[in-house]
């Protein structure tokens, strides 16, 4: 399946893989990395820790993934101290980011955990986010999400309740699942070329759609075009269906 | 008859009649009586477990809960102990309740001869409950690993709530702990009962990268960064707080050297010493197990014989005859091939399970079952911090099946691995749905007397061996000792 390269290539900047890679995120980077490999076009990852200084030109795709409170809280010391200004200036840019879970929320306003002082996040979405408490459910269980006129599928396990401010785009609208707050239909945010949304599953491999979109949105901006070779997607729309029949209870 | 004799009277009653009802429908009735007892004397469980004469011995843990409890059973039974044991799957305290009161007569005495003792495995989140209703001698932590977080949250949550279960341990009482795995070490340090450590010292079972996976990498005590000299597996291996200095305790109970025969046993050199005796007595065995993870069963159930005076002898010949039942390296024949069931939980103990079965060069043969029920973990995200790279450049025949059949073939797909095009040659992973057509599918693919490895999720696994049952080829999974 490797096709002929024509010499586009990109770079993804993987931010806090060891603080925040929970339950599968990673596999959204393997996604992306597999889809461009079978394309012919070389994806270079790098790995951001917290106290690395982030080159906010330097990125055509950023990827956080969700987190414990407890890591939440260090990284959310190191994105307002550190990467903060540089993410923002990266996401003004035009940087393709996708930010699952915690990720998601550290990129609102803040983030009021279940115990604890509240995080400020950078507020590149409008958005906050508030833990009900200790005693409260959490929204857990399978999502399928309308989104650009098709569906996202995945499964979503938070505490925190976001809300939108009036600033803010959802991603798409709940289908089955909570969303971002189980009140309001919405789920995710979206800014600019900028991604938040609480699904797992991992996100990217049952969506392709979503991620040869995240692509084509690095490559246009990079090299202003955006023709991907199309993929055998027939396993990835399988097993899209099949959580979609799942998600609705009928599997 | 008290009004309280009167209602565990009833609940015994009731109990023993819903297992007999469930045994009729062909069911396990290994929990149900037990819920059933308990909603009528909610005093059952505590009451009967003071009258086993050796009390109870606890494990938990992440990984390992089964095989472990097993072998210690199984050490026990030619020492003139009755183990009375929960069966598989009924770890919450139902399961112990139902345990009891299938040995209770209709007024109440325990009746399982004079060195019963209880050897309860118990979730991670019953042990709060376990310990208030056993008040056991003996307690044994496995490990913690990132387990279907859907059910159970995050580490630091069982960790917690392990902690304060076990300040509430009688200072009688004895904690057997994993040396190797931070946050399970770490609970003696805030406990004032006897601890014994296990743990493996032969640096050639590890590398000296900790997997950018690893649960855990900061210290419980002052939340700096951890440095390994060696990781075994997962977050398991020798490891020192670079801030605080807080490091890996010294075992009581050690791995001095381990070599894998081949992929069906190994030879292991150990040390087994006591609190007061960290020298100990050094000794040789051979296990019928593969993997480093059975090395740490063995490890567990030797430092809870040592705890409870077992000669030295009498562990060593008990490990040496023990025997894989019930999904972990169950070896069961099939119509001219050998099925090795492995069970499936989390991401650490399945890339464990690929590597131990990867040794070798033939031609691997798979059928994988993902399952997404409650009690499988109902958020199949975790498949994707699984390792497959051990079956990389492998010649494999894979089958793949269960309710999330599609997710695991995607998995392997990006895995690179029975693809086509990846250069192995394998052919593409086949996806069936259908449980009896996908073992059969596996099995036809499978050569005569070959194995062909079967890995299911929990459920699936149950699945998989109540068909086995019904084909005739293995018994019910409730007449395991």
């Amino acid at each position: 399946m490797v096709l002929p390269s024509k010499e586009h290539s990109l770079v993804l900047g993987y931010l806090y893989p060891q603080e925040m890679n929970l339950y599968g995120d990673q596999g959204n980077i393997l996604c992306l990395q597999r889809r461009c490999q079978w394309r012919g076009i070389p994806l270079e990852v790098e790995l951001l820790e917290p106290g690395n200084p982030l080159d906010p030109h330097r990125y055509d795709l950023l990827f956080l993934g969700g987190a414990q409170d407890k890591e939440q809280r260090a990284v959310a010391r190191d994105l307002v101290e550190g990467k903060g200004p540089a993410l923002r200036q990266a996401v003004e840019a035009g940087t393709v980011v996708l930010a699952v879970c915690g990720g998601y929320q550290l990129l609102g306003r803040y983030y009021r955990p279940a115990e604890g002082p509240e995080l400020p996040g950078l507020g590149i979405f409008d958005v906050w986010t508030e833990h009900p408490g200790p005693k409260a459910p959490r929204c857990i269980g399978n999502v399928v999400v309308q989104w650009q006129g098709t569906t996202l599928v995945g499964f979503e396990n938070h505490g925190g309740r976001t809300y939108l401010g009036p600033a803010a785009q959802p991603l798409g609208r709940v289908r089955v699942g909570k969303g971002n707050n189980g009140q309001d239909g919405t789920e995710g945010a979206l800014y600019k070329n900028a991604h938040g949304t609480y699904l797992h599953g991992s996100l990217l491999p049952k969506n392709p759609h979503l991620a040869d979109h995240l692509l084509r949105l690095a490559l246009r901006r990079k090299y202003g075009e955006d023709t991907l070779p199309p993929l055998d997607d027939a396993l990835e729309e399988r097993a899209h269906q099949a959580a979609l029949l799942r998600a609705q209870g009928r599997r | 008859m008290t009004a309280t004799s009167a209602r565990r009277f009833s609940a015994i009653v009731l109990g023993k009649l819903v297992r007999l009802a469930a045994r009729a429908a062909g069911r396990g009735g290994t929990a149900l009586p037990g819920l059933v007892a308990e909603k009528l004397a909610p005093d059952l469980l505590p009451f009967l477990a003071a009258q086993l004469p050796e009390g109870s011995v606890v494990v938990t843990g992440t990984n390992g809960k089964t095989t472990t409890a097993r072998m210690i059973a199984h050490l026990l039974r030619p020492q003139g102990y009755t183990p009375l044991r929960n069966a598989e799957g009924s770890n919450l305290i139902r399961g112990l309740a139902t345990t009891l009161v299938c040995r209770a007569t209709l007024g109440g005495k325990v009746r399982a001869g004079p060195k019963a003792l209880g050897i309860f495995e118990v979730d991670e989140a019953t042990l709060p409950a376990a310990i208030a209703s056993l008040s056991p001698k003996t307690v044994l932590v496995t490990n913690l690993f990132r387990d279907q977080l859907d059910r159970y949250g995050e580490v630091d949550r069982v960790r917690a709530i392990w902690g304060e279960a076990l300040s509430h341990l009688s200072g009688e009482a004895t904690l057997v702990l994993n040396a190797d795995d931070p946050l399970v070490a770490s609970l003696g340090r805030q406990s004032s009962c006897r601890i014994l450590y296990y743990g493996v010292e032969d640096p050639a079972q590890g590398g000296s990268e900790l997997p950018l996976m690893a649960d855990v990498r900061t210290c419980l005590a002052c939340g700096g960064n951890l440095s390994y000299s060696r990781c075994f597996y997962g977050h398991l291996g020798h490891y020192r707080c670079g801030v605080c200095g807080a490091g890996r305790p010294q075992p009581h109970v050690a791995l001095l050297r381990g070599e894998g025969r081949d992929a069906q046993s190994q030879l292991l050199r150990l040390r087994l010493g006591r609190p007061g005796d960290l020298a100990g007595e050094e000794t040789s065995l051979s296990l019928a197990l593969p993997g480093l993870y059975n090395v740490y069963n063995a490890l567990g159930a030797a430092a809870v014989g040592v705890t409870l005076g077992v000669p030295i002898p009498a562990i060593v010949g008990g490990l040496e005859s023990f025997s894989a039942a019930f999904g972990r390296y169950e070896r069961i024949p099939y119509r001219g091939r050998v099925l090795i069931l492995i069970l499936i939980k989390n991401p650490v103990g399945c890339t464990e399970v690929l590597r131990t079965i990867a040794q070798g060069e033939r031609t691997l043969y798979l059928l994988l079952l993902l399952n997404d029920n409650t009690a499988d973990g109902r958020d199949v995200s975790w498949i994707w911090d699984v390792d497959f790279s051990p079956l990389s450049g492998r010649q494999t025949r894979m089958v793949v099946s269960g309710r999330r059949a599609e997710d695991l073939a995607l998995r392997l797909k990006y895995a690179e691995l029975g693809d086509p095009t990846s250069g192995a040659g394998s052919p593409p992973v086949t996806v069936q749905g259908d449980l009896r057509t996908a073992l059969e599918t596996a099995v036809a693919a499978t050569p005569l007397e070959s194995v062909l490895y079967v890995l299911p999720t929990y459920t699936a696994l149950l699945e998989v061996r109540g068909l086995l049952t019904a084909l005739g080829a293995a018994a019910p999974f409730w007449e395991g000792a």
